[in-house]
Formats: structure tokens, sequence, C-alpha cells
């Protein structure tokens, strides 16, 4: 069997020689054109006139377009309010608000400074307080979920505490830049190639800008260079402007970003403030939260509300919160909108429970590792599967409704029911030598009056699933040709996580044929058709399970085939090690492949595959959104200079939970880099806006994403010993996003080091990201300074 | 332009037509068909454009997308390609899982290539202008340290050592003596001079400037290089700052520390001292270092020279003290005993440009301070001596009280500015922290982050 073997990325052969081919690296017709969009300079205004007699002039321009040339062009996931230019109306400094046609990428660049744009500015909504102000929102009040009996709780506590918690967005920076080529192709259809992790998603809008059937626009991915959910929606743009440029022109059309451009104009994580309010016995148990969160969501709706709501589900993390009160404003903002980001909330939200955890152990002078492990959810045990139980593997017959006895709810009201962060956190506790380690750092702070050490320990539970229920499905098709050979496609894209490995891998052990015997194919809409995007770290758990449909279905076929041959049943026939037996007689995979095709038998199929269990109502906040959680805990360690702020990782311990791990080196790859990300997030990656809602940090030299040095220097990381209680793809668990969320130990832990500045009576108050800045101001506040 | 001769993957090539500021990297792509090289920021701040350049004075890795085509003359370009899958490094890669998008592991694997070739082992550094945002680094790391047990391909040895015959080009301007360049200059005192091009690349790749008539200096050659004497050390302009770190580190070496965190190999391989003295920037790294060290900087206009105290040069925001034609030739730090520090502050501590740098050059003897000289980067317009403090510390003792005493003085010297590097408040508060850095570094305390373990 391949799978659950450690085996490379499929395509790291075509990385490291340069063969491996990104969207700008197909080579293109002659005459191929290069698009460029001129942008708006102001953050809110009318445009009042447009000169673009010098656009229009410069060399190598064939065509510039307006919104008044084309319309709505809608680029929207989600509520048609993205016009591909602006019409009329500019939201954001970087608004798209005309499109430069030219010969070369360069040419198109330099054309897109020449537009003369007169605007009537309007008074732009740059924060928070000014949208609430204003009551600039998306939906038509906040979402607020709650349960149990907030009051009486708070009356019951011994302890309140108040506080609020400021968190930076995220810029992917994914290191290829946005970018799409589109293909004329006879009858007006059109070729695409995107860098997109939605395929099925640029087809649409490219269909719908162009007013033809889907059938007429076949998108391939082959792979991008990066994703991390800002991919999902934010290639609309460009794919649909090559595809109006393609019809308008005849020929070829490319476009990239320049880098500068792709961070103005796409939008980021949301970013997040946290008002909370939380009750507390003496053992700093949780008897009531209070929540409200408040994200910045940008100009269009594009994904705001899932991942809001995300935030909402991740609220509790890994903690039994029984009176429980979380209100969320999506706020409507003049910047880019906000996009999904790996973790698509969760971070933030769980982020919030987690400065609760900081504070109410810093309020009650205890270790916040024993908070958070009063605070866990109950042990539960998984109830058995198999003859006898009633369930047909883990899979009850009907959906759950009753809480089974003993286990605890989640906020909204999912069973706990595979809660393994007790036992993972003792585990991680003993491997990190957590207690001794923090003993050895106080006495290490007091005998250093500049440099002070911290340490935190944090876990981790994420959702697994879309919580958009009807995204959770997947299809593959497989062909096995005369040969043996295996050709594979289904609708996930590959983004460097290795997907397309740990598919293959499933499809080579449903032959039990060598990984070799497998091509891994381009996605393609011509082939899988109706795909989700490939996000919510869901690519395996859906893809996986949809080719392995499709190749059971060919397996069970030549079984069937062969087993008439030889007078057996099917279940006599054995696929292993590329030989298939049966009733004695034994032959190479391609002999009973050619076998079955000359005896008329079917070796081509489609898979599919939809997520069990599934149905909640995210407007009460209620029900069953994941069909299980993913766990893991991180245990860093932090040294920061009280003079000035800096500060380093030294030493990282990670234990995280993929299951029965379909490929434990993709895994351990996927903990490793989420990790670094995460603590990225909360450390140097610093968004700034200027006071005109100009974006300041727009390219590497001023936006600062972890290097090689700042990765911790000693960096454990191991994954967990134990397969999904769940049904899923061989018993793994999903793991794009879930490791992101390590990253928080690293605030945790420059948070008891800043402490270490004072003497307990005031909270440390970090916010996020905590730069060099954020952690100078914060000790000098533990010292008693100016504020 | 006409006749830029270099090898390319082993073989021959000659350019001709291109326009001068034309980039190595849009050539490899738009003109080869050599994808293998990605543009990943277009302004040599990720390293996934990453090639090797060697000539004469070795090998080195460079960012092709800020290097102008006339800079190759003469010189050996090996791309991801002319690895030709064979190298140690791209084996190692795969076994350790260092590619995940793969869309950075070509820039990755020619740096990874040039410190395998060099020896080199601090990953780190040597890697520290190559950004992942897949894998945490930690396969990438691994897969140097198994790969730098193997040897070095006998080829790509031998290849990177095969320098063209490289007859002087025409229609552009690469001076190979500073008479050249004198000359040059005069007859073009509008013109611009490229050096390294880490800072003038943006100026083409980012602001899409038609620069007008250019020359590059890289071949002037009896401008480069380090020559220490009994008085004094002399540094010629167009002295890498590569070159520069490990001739310093002997008498400085709180000024080579420094210079380990300038820009990244890719930058310090490029970029010149006379290029980080002569465009003005207020946040170069290198001027507050050499003025805290005394440094005298040479001038020099057609046939006429003079010399300045450095800090004399900068007179304010964006304006130097050199006039048209003129140009740097050299830059002198008097021999002294070694009480340098700098002290680099920025977001990120590899590759970042300084929200602000502090150096410090203090004389004490008998527990007096008896000298002192203290500079600035990212405080001023310009980079700036810090004169009110140093008045504040000059003749006093050498104590603790005496530097919280001085601290008010900052405020004198200097009103910084807020940006998205840091705020006005941060800069002056951990301007000041920084002397006290000094103090209670120079009184043996733990004072420095990198060099704590857990």
């Amino acid at each position: 069997m391949s799978v659950h073997k450690p085996l490379p990325h499929d395509a790291a052969p075509l990385h490291v020689t340069g063969e491996a081919r990104y969207v700008d690296d197909i080579p293109t017709p002659a005459g191929t054109l290069h698009l460029a969009f001129g942008l708006s300079t102001v953050a809110h205004g009318e445009i009042t006139a447009m000169d673009l007699s010098a656009v229009r002039a410069a060399p190598g321009v064939v065509a510039v377009l307006t919104g008044d040339d084309i319309g709505h062009a809608d680029c929207s996931p989600s509520n048609n309010d993205e016009p591909l230019l602006a019409l009329g109306t500019v939201h954001y400094v970087g608004h798209p608000v005309f499109l430069v046609i030219a010969d070369s990428h360069l040419n198109a660049r330099k054309a897109a400074r020449l537009g003369k744009i007169s605007y009537a500015e309007k008074p732009a909504i740059l924060t928070v307080d000014q949208a609430l102000a204003a009551n600039s929102r998306f939906e038509e009040a906040p979402r607020i979920w709650a349960r149990g009996n907030l009051p009486d709780a708070f009356a019951k506590a011994a302890t309140v505490i108040e506080g609020r918690l400021e968190m930076g967005g995220q810029e992917h920076f994914y290191l290829e830049g946005q970018a799409a080529l589109v293909q004329p192709q006879e009858g007006g259809d059109m070729h695409v190639t995107s860098s997109t992790q939605h395929p099925t998603e640029i087809q649409h809008k490219v269909a719908h800008a162009l007013h033809l059937p889907m059938h007429a626009v076949r998108v391939e991915t082959r792979r991008m260079g990066g994703g991390f959910g800002g991919k999902e929606s934010q290639g609309n743009h460009l794919a649909v402007a090559c595809a109006l440029a393609a019809r308008l022109t005849g020929k070829p059309c490319k476009m990239r970003y320049d880098r500068d451009d792709d961070m103005v104009v796409t939008g980021k994580r949301h970013d997040f403030r946290i008002d909370y309010k939380v009750g507390v016995d003496a053992e700093g148990r949780l008897l009531a939260v209070d929540f409200i969160h408040y994200t910045r969501a940008g100009w269009s709706m594009d994904l705001t509300l899932p991942v809001a709501d995300r935030a909402m589900l991740h609220a509790d993390n890994a903690y039994w919160l029984p009176n429980i009160r979380i209100e969320s404003h999506r706020l409507r903002t003049n910047m880019c909108s906000a996009t999904a980001y790996r973790g698509f909330g969760g971070p933030q939200g769980m982020l919030g429970i987690e400065r609760v955890m900081d504070h109410v152990a810093s309020t009650l002078g205890k270790d916040p590792l024993e908070v958070r492990k009063v605070n866990f959810y109950r042990a539960s045990t998984p109830a058995k599967t198999g003859p006898g139980t009633g369930k047909r593997f883990s899979a009850e017959h009907s959906p759950k409704t009753a809480v089974a006895p003993g286990v605890q709810t989640t906020p909204y009201g999912q069973q706990v029911e595979d809660f393994i962060l007790h036992e993972l956190v003792a585990q991680l506790e003993k491997s990190s030598d957590y207690a001794a380690r923090k003993a050895r750092i106080a006495e290490w702070n007091a005998a250093n009056p500049v440099l002070k050490k911290g340490i935190a320990l944090t876990p981790v539970k994420f959702g697994i699933s879309f919580t958009l229920t009807h995204l959770n499905q997947a299809g593959a098709l497989v062909h096995v040709y005369q040969d043996g050979s295996i050709h594979l496609n289904h609708g996930g894209t590959e983004m460097g996580q290795g997907l397309f490995q740990k598919v293959a891998q499933v499809a080579a052990s449903a032959f039990g044929v060598p990984l070799e015997a497998v091509k891994i194919t381009a996605t393609d809409t011509a082939k899988v058709p109706n795909t989700s995007a490939t996000a919510a770290s869901s690519g395996s758990d859906l893809n996986g399970m949809a080719v392995k449909a499709a190749c059971d279905t060919i397996r069970d076929r030549i079984a069937e085939h062969l087993a008439e041959r030889h007078q057996t049943t099917a279940d006599q026939v054995t696929f292993a090690e590329g030989r298939v037996s049966v009733g004695g007689s034994d032959m190479t995979f391609a002999e009973a492949a050619m076998s079955a095709y000359t005896a008329r038998v079917s070796l081509s199929s489609t898979g599919y595959y939809a997520t069990p269990e599934l149905a909640w109502d995210r407007i009460a906040g209620q029900g069953r959104p994941f069909y299980y959680f993913a766990y893991g805990a991180a245990c860093a360690e932090v040294v920061i200079d009280t003079l000035t702020g800096e500060n380093r990782i030294l030493r990282v311990d990670i234990l995280h939970d993929a299951g029965a791990s379909l490929n434990p080196a993709l895994d351990k790859g996927q903990v490793e880099g989420g990790f670094v990300q995460g603590a990225g997030w909360l450390t140097t990656e610093e968004l700034v806006w200027d006071d005109k809602g100009r974006l300041r940090t727009h390219a590497p030299s001023t936006y600062k994403i972890p290097a090689c040095g700042d990765r911790p220097r000693v960096f454990n990381v191991d994954l967990w010993v134990g397969a999904n209680p769940e049904d899923t793809i061989h018993k793994s668990k999903a793991v794009g996003e879930p490791p992101f969320m390590h990253g928080i130990a690293v605030l945790m832990a420059l948070s008891d080091a800043v402490a270490a500045c004072g003497d307990g009576s005031s909270y440390v108050n970090l916010d996020a990201p905590a730069t060099a800045e954020r952690i100078l101001a914060a000790v000098r506040r533990q010292r008693g300074g100016y504020v | 332009m006409t006749g830029i001769h270099f090898v390319l993957n082993g073989a021959a090539v000659t350019v001709t037509g291109q326009p001068p500021t034309r980039t190595l990297l849009d050539w490899l792509r738009e003109d080869r068909g050599l994808k293998g090289t990605k543009e990943g920021c277009n302004e040599g701040d990720c390293g996934a454009c990453t090639v090797m350049v060697s000539d004469e004075r070795g090998s080195r890795a460079v960012n092709a997308c800020i290097l102008f085509l006339p800079q190759l003359h003469g010189k050996v370009v090996h791309t991801v390609e002319g690895l030709k899958g064979q190298h140690p490094v791209q084996a190692a890669m795969v076994a350790e899982h260092g590619s995940q998008c793969g869309f950075c592991t070509p820039g990755f694997i020619m740096s990874m290539a040039t410190g395998h070739l060099n020896g080199i082992t601090d990953h780190d550094t040597h890697l520290a202008g190559n950004l992942c945002r897949c894998t945490g680094y930690a396969p990438i790391v691994r897969a140097a340290e198994s790969a730098a047990g193997q040897p070095v391909p006998e080829w790509f040895k031998a290849e990177a050592s095969a320098l063209p015959a490289a007859p002087a080009p025409e229609g552009v301007a690469l001076p190979r003596s500073s008479n050249e360049l004198a000359a040059w200059y005069t007859a073009h005192p509008d013109g611009r001079l490229i050096a390294g091009a880490t800072d003038v690349g943006l100026w083409v790749t980012k602001q899409l400037r038609d620069l007008g008539p250019v020359a590059f200096l890289a071949g002037v050659e009896d401008m480069r290089g380090i020559e220490v004497t009994e008085d004094a050390i002399h540094i010629g302009a167009v002295t890498t700052i590569a070159e520069l770190l490990p001739a310093i580190a002997p008498h400085h070496p709180g000024f080579a520390a420094m210079l380990r965190r300038y820009g990244s190999a890719q930058v310090r391989e490029a970029a010149t001292i006379g290029g980080n003295i002569a465009n003005g920037s207020p946040i170069g790294d290198s001027p507050p270092a050499l003025i805290t060290l005394g440094a005298t900087l040479y001038l020099r206009k057609g046939d006429e020279r003079r010399a300045i105290p450095l800090e004399d040069f900068f007179l304010d925001y964006g304006k130097q003290d050199r006039g048209p034609g003129e140009f740097v030739e050299a830059v002198s730090i008097p021999r002294q005993p070694d009480r340098l520090k700098c002290y680099k502050i920025s977001k990120r501590f590899d590759q970042d440009i300084s929200a602000l740098l502090g150096c410090f050059n203090v004389t004490v003897e008998g527990g007096t301070v008896r000298a002192a000289r203290i500079a600035y980067g990212g405080m001023a317009g310009i980079p700036k001596r810090a004169a009110s403090v140093e008045a504040a510390l000059i003749e006093r003792p050498w104590t603790e009280a005496t530097v919280q005493a001085a601290l008010p003085a900052f405020a004198r010297d200097f009103t910084p500015m807020s940006d998205m590097r840091a705020s006005a408040e941060y800069r002056l508060e951990a301007a000041q922290n920084l002397l006290l850095r000094y103090f209670l570094e120079d009184q043996g305390l733990a004072t420095n982050v990198l060099e704590v373990s857990a």
C-alpha cells in the first residue's frame, strides 16, 4: 500500500530543476496580449472625469477598457457586488478602474500609469469605529449566537475580567502572484489557464461575463505557486479580464499582477478586534463568556460571512463554555476586500479565547496551561463501531440529534466526542519538558535584567468541513489504459500542499500498483465538473474519497471479470504489488487490464463523495457544521529584549493530529510550514494603512514574512499516533489549516516574557502582530512607565 | 548596445540590441524561454530569481530581477536549468521535502548551489534572501546540511571558472578605470552611475523610469578593494558589502555583525559601499557606522579630487554635497582601537530595511568618557550624529547615571518620523535605549537576543 508512506511531493523533481510550469511559464502563441489594470488612487469617490488618451497612445497599447465599456462583469464569489472595473464609484485605493491591453507585460504596466482620473472624493470608512458610527456593515445587523444564562453565570463568578484584543490581518504572499491566460477557441469558446484554488468558480465567472453557458468555458490548473486561500476568489478578476480581452481582440490574453499591484488590489486575512468579558471561578473555569467580534471586511462581501462565522465557530477552541454569547460585526470599509486565508476566521476566533486564558491566568496568578486544562472539554471515547453497535462504520443510520450521555457540546451544539487533547497535551508537556523549562526560565529571568524569556503551551481544536454544507462534495475521473497505466483526475487543486501525491497514493493503493503507474493530471473543469474550492483543509478528505470510489468501481469490474473467467467470486481476486491474483493464477496489473479491455469491460469511471452527517443552521448557530475535529498542541519558548522589543523564537515543540496520516512527510511539512506562517501573522507581518486608506506595506521590502533565520532554532515536530474515528479516507485527518494556529503559542510566550518585566499586578495586553514596537510598549506598561 | 558577452549555462552568448536597463530576469524568461528563474517580487527581496554569477572574484548568488544585462559582461551565468538536475542540492531538496509549491525552489537551489560551491555552512545567513511561504524553511536547511557532505560536481566547478573573452562592447559605458569613469561622467554630467543596481534597479522595475545615459561601474577595478595601512582602512567605492564584511571584521567586528544583516547575501554581493553612500538614503546602513568611525569621503570630478568628513556629505534629505559629474571614489576609516557597536532595529532580523540604526564609538579612559561619536540612521532625513548626546557624555564618568542623564538630549538631536516601519515615538525611545544597551553591554550584561538559546 502506498498510503501512509512518507513519499516526496510528486512534483519535487520538477521543482528543483525549474521544469515545473506555472501559468506565466506556459509557452504562449505569437501575438499573445498582456493586461494591466489602472488603479484608483483614492479610497472612496465618484469618478468625475477619465482622460485615458495618454494610455491609448502609449507604445504597444492595443485597447483600453473601462466600466462603461463592459458593464457589470461580476467577479464576486458571493454577492454580485464586484464589477471587474469600477462603475462610477471607487471603493478603495487600488480599485481597478480601467484595463490596458498591450503587446507586452511591461508596456501594459507602463501605460496603466498614464491614466488621468478625477474624483469627487467622499468620506472613507477605514476604521472599526468609523464603520460602527456609520452602521456600515454586511448583513442587516450583527450575528449573535448564545447559549446558557449569561447574567446568572456572571453573578456566580468569583472574578469577572474584561479586555480588548486587536489582531492584524495578513497578506498571503504566495510566491507566485495571481495569473491567468485565456486562449479563445472556435465558436467563441474559451480555454482558461488560471492560478486558482477554484477552477469551477473561474469557469462560472468567465461564462457569466461572456454570457456563455459554462460548457463553453474550460478551466485548467496544474499547480499554483502557493495559495493559502488567496486564490480562492481573488483570481476571478484576472481570468474575467483576459476572457473579455480575448473576445474583443481574438487573441490569447495573459494577465499577471506585479507584486505591488497584487498586494494592493487583492484581499487579505480579516483583521479582528475582540472585546471580551468573562466570569471565572477560583480555579479559572470559564462560567460566563461574552465576546464581541469586529472585523473590517473591506469594500465588498467576498467570503466575509463564512469567515466571520468560522471565527464564531472557533470562539471555544478546546474549551467547554456552558454560558456564552458571541456577537459578530462584519463591517464594510473602504479597503481591499478581506478574503479567505488559511484558517478562514478560525485563527482569529481561537486567538480570542486563548487571550482570555492568558488574561485569566494572569489575574488569578496561575500557570496559563493549568487554566487551559481545567477548561478542556471532557475526554470522551468515540462510540464503538461495527456489528451489533447499531452503527455502520462510525456513522449512525440517522443523523445525531440527542446528546450522548457524558458528551459535552460546542457553543453551537455539536457534540465533542473525539476529544484527545488531554492525552495529547500530556504527551507534549512531557516531550517538551514544559514544567522544568518553565522553572528554569524563571531563574534565568531573575538573573537577566535586559533579556527576558517566556514559554507557553497552547492547544488547537479545528473543525473540518466547509460550513456552507453543500460544498462538501467532490468528484473524480479515473481511466485505466490497456497497458495498465492509470490516468487520475479529481476536482482538487495543487498549491504545494501535496494533495495530488496523497490522492495518487490512494489510487495506487486501490489498484495495488506502484505509484509510478498513476499519472497525476491538471485539474480540469472538462473532466470533473462542479467542483468546490480546494479550501477548508478538505482537499484530500473529499477528493481522496471520490478517487477511491472511482478506483474501487474499476477494480471491482476487473475483479468480477476475472472471477468469471476463473470460476470464482470477485472477493477472491486480490490486487497487490502490481499484480492481480485469482484462483491460483497470477498476472500483472497490465495483463489484468488488457484482459478486461478485450472482454469489453469499461476501464473508466467517475467517483463521487459527499461528506455525511452535516446539518446546521448558521443564523441560529446550531447544529453539526463539522464532520470531525483535528487537534494539536504547541509549546513555544521565546526571548525578548526589553530595551527594543526585539525577540526570537528559541524552541518550538509541536504534536499534531493528522489521524492515520496519508503521507507523514507531507503532513509534517504542513505542520512546520503552517506554524511558521502562523507565527509570522502574530509577530512581524504588519499591514499598515495610512489615514488616506493607502496600504503602505505593499511589497516584501516593507511587509515582512518570516525569513530562514526566523524559524525556531530548535524545532521538534511530531505527528500524534491515532486514527480518525470517523470514516475518512484511510482514517486520515485534514491538515492544511489546523497547524497554522500553533503560531498562537508564540504570541502567548511573548506575553509570558513581557509579564516577567512586571510584578503581576497588571495584564500584559499584547496585541498582534507583536512587533518589536508593540512588545516594547507592553514592557513599558509592565514597568509602570508612561502609556 | 552591442556585444555584451557572457556564458550562460555553459554556452557563450552575445547580447545585442537590448536597452542597457533590460534585466537579466526578463531576458531569460522572455527572450531565452528559460522559465525556471521566477519573478516573485521584481525588487530583489524574495530571491525567486536567484542565479549564480561567476568571474575572477569567484561565484556568487545574485537577484536576476535587478541585474542589468551589461553587468554580466565577461562573466559566467548559471540558472537552475544549468544544473541539469545533477547537482547534489537538487537531490537533497527532493529527499528532505524542501519544496512544496515549488515556486521559490529554483531560487533556493541556486543560492544553495552557490553556497555549496563556496563551502558556506551558515545557511540561515546565506539563505536569508530567499523567501519561502510554504515550508517554514526547516526542510530546506536540512537539505542544505545534507548536501554539504557531498563534493561539488567537477563540471560545475569547471564551468564556473571558464570566463569568456569579452572585447569591450559598443554603445554602453563600461569604464575599466576611474580615469575612464571620470571622463565619461564629465562628458555626461546628467548621467546615472550604476554599481550594484540594488536600489537603481527598482527605479526601473518598480518606478518604470527611463534612466537616461548610464555607466556601469563593476569593471572599475582601481576603485575596488580594501587597503589597510598603519593609519587608515581605505575602501574603494565599488567594493561590495560582501567584500567589505570579512575585511572589516578583524578591525571592527561590530561593523561586520551589522553588515551580516545588510540586505541579503544576494544584495551584499551586488551592493557597493560607494552606492550605499552616494545615494544619500537616510536609512542606508553603512554611513552611520562610518561616520561614527570618523570616516573621510573621497570625491572626484574629472581630475579634481577632494576629501571631506563623511558626515558633511549628507546635507539634507535627498541632497548631498556632490556636484554634477562628481562621484564617490573611496571612503577611508582612521585606524583606532575598536569601541564600535552597531545596533540595527528592523521588523525582521534578516533582509530588512532599518527602522533605525544606532552606531556608538565611545572612548573611556580611567572611567571617564574622553570621546564619543554616535550616529543614527532612520532618525532624520540624513544619517546624523547625536551631537547633544555626545556632549552630554564627554568628560563625564562612564556610569549608568551619566547615560540616563544624557537620554533627554536625544530629543534635541532628533525629531524622527512615523512610517510603516516604526512610529516616531518608538524610534526615539529605542534610540535612547540603544545607548543604554551600549553601556550595559560594555558592563558585560547579556543584551543580544541573537546569542540566547533555549
